[in-house]
């Protein structure tokens, strides 16, 4: 069924070449948008829950925007808007930027930054959730704002939002496929040319569909790694989380709303 | 940069009117077809049919694996074939864009929502179960007067969550060329040149929309948590 993926291409490459290029471009954008997306939404989550008002309305006026906006349009606002409203200098440097390049930046830019409000929200909650004797033993030792955030309640935050970050990890490898709207050949766009060049429809989307699972597959396990290596010693909460298997009854209720935000 | 001309869009008004109602009918027509379908597959799981409770899912976990915009493909190239096989004699029924959106939309959050519906399946209080026994419901009565009244009400806010997403992601349709409000706004782009404004104002439309809907979420959740129940 897969044999037309090794034939030669007008190119002289092979269609199997222009699959791998593909989910090299899906890769390399899932892989530095997620950098962005995580310092980013780490920094706006803590500014969520900070006792500064003016903090706390610019972190939350950042979430609203971004995670309302559809990321297809905000690709949009990236690509089409954002060179027009710069100085003429400044657009035109940036529409001169070649392809692929000067469609993978916005794409960058737009998923790292549309991914960031969506892990704030669960940074917030992580932090909102821990025990308030946390804040109060730190302040007791004498530290102040910065280090108890630092050594006190964002490691543990992080630990406990693992497993819902597990879900904001696939939505973002998912969305890379919405830059082939602005002409990125990722992995969908390629499967797409590959079925159009071959009219063998049902064996190239099959293969980007293999290739997508694989990579769920690789981006649930390595964050169940992930969970159990940094795990504290006698907590036994991120097992649960990880594998939830036995239902138990009523607690489970609590973990619903924010673990079930599901993402595409 | 050019001064900005928003003239153009008030213009253009009706016609992204017709694009956001168009949004908006697949947003109901998913939701609905969506939930129904989504609680059966989510029963099916719950009471381990058998090969049926497989194939449900991976069904649902492929739904998940995948961008919905490989799906949308997949539903357009596939939808056509399947038809022609049932309609006996095995040649593709073409059945346009829109038909194939409305279908794909509604199979594809069917899966999310039956996710949803599972875990508050499995949330629900062992005592409830107990409860309907010892009052000798049958099985059928159990699920549609006790349990599945709760799990829909404990789990709206998040489905409710998931249908503002649900709107959002209606914009990919625009792969499809099909004239919903990102449709409309880029086909008048392309013809007025305004791109700009166009996208500028639809950001806000989906913004406003899309805001409106979380805070409604929001007040919805505090006002109708179960009293007494466990949170």
């Amino acid at each position: 069924m897969f044999a037309v993926l090794l034939e030669q291409t007008a190119d002289g490459q092979r269609y199997i070449d222009w699959l791998l290029s593909g989910l090299g471009w899906t890769l390399a954008l899932a892989f530095f948008g997620w950098w962005i997306a995580f310092a980013v939404g780490v920094v706006v989550g803590i500014g969520r829950t900070v006792q500064n008002r003016a903090v706390a309305a610019v972190a939350r006026l950042y979430v609203e925007i971004f995670r309302n906006i559809p990321v297809l349009v905000q690709m949009f606002l990236w690509y089409f808007v954002l060179p027009e409203i710069l100085p003429a200098s400044l657009g035109n440097a940036i529409k001169q930027i070649p392809p692929p390049w000067g469609s993978f930046f916005p794409a960058l830019v737009c998923l790292g930054l549309y991914t960031a409000a969506r892990i704030a929200e669960q940074v917030r909650a992580g932090i909102e959730a821990l025990p308030k004797g946390q804040v109060e033993a730190a302040s007791a030792l004498g530290l102040g704002g910065y280090l108890t955030y630092r050594y006190v309640i964002v490691p543990q935050a992080l630990r406990l939002i693992i497993p819902s970050l597990t879900s904001e990890v696939m939505g973002i490898y998912k969305n890379t496929s919405v830059a082939l709207t602005i002409g990125l050949m990722e992995l969908t766009a390629q499967a797409r040319q590959i079925s159009e060049a071959t009219f063998q429809t049902f064996t190239a989307f099959g293969a980007a569909t293999l290739v997508y699972l694989a990579l769920a597959l690789i981006a649930y396990q390595g964050m169940a790694l992930i969970d159990r290596a940094v795990r504290i010693p006698g907590t036994g909460r991120a097992d649960d989380a990880v594998k939830p298997a036995a239902p138990r009854a009523a607690e489970q209720i609590d973990a619903l709303p924010d673990a079930m935000e599901v993402v595409k | 940069m050019n001064s900005l001309d928003f003239s153009v869009v008030l213009q253009a008004w009706p016609y992204l009117w017709s694009g956001l109602l168009f949004s908006l009918a697949l947003t109901a027509v998913a939701f609905v077809v969506g939930l129904v379908l989504g609680t059966c597959l989510a029963l099916v799981q719950h009471f381990e049919v058998p090969v049926l409770g497989r194939f449900v899912r991976g069904y649902v976990a492929l739904m998940r694996s995948i961008p919905l915009i490989l799906v949308l493909f997949w539903f357009f190239f596939l939808v056509p074939i399947v038809l022609g096989h049932l309609g006996g004699n095995g040649r593709p029924v073409p059945i346009g864009a829109t038909w194939t959106a409305f279908i794909t939309f509604g199979l594809f959050e069917a899966a999310y929502y039956s996710e949803i519906i599972r875990v508050g399946l499995r949330a629900v209080n062992r005592g409830q179960f107990e409860a309907c026994q010892a009052l000798a419901l049958s099985t059928f009565d159990t699920y549609r007067s006790v349990i599945l009244p709760q799990v829909l009400r404990v789990a709206s806010p998040i489905i409710l969550s998931q249908t503002i997403i649900l709107f959002q992601d209606t914009s990919l349709v625009y792969v499809l060329s099909l004239t919903d409000l990102l449709g409309a706004a880029s086909k008048l782009a392309q013809l007025n040149g305004r791109l700009v404004e166009m996208y500028l104002v639809i950001a806000v439309v989906y913004l406003a929309i899309s805001s409106a809907a979380s805070q409604c979420v929001a007040s919805l959740r505090k006002r109708y948590a179960i009293a007494g129940a466990r949170r």
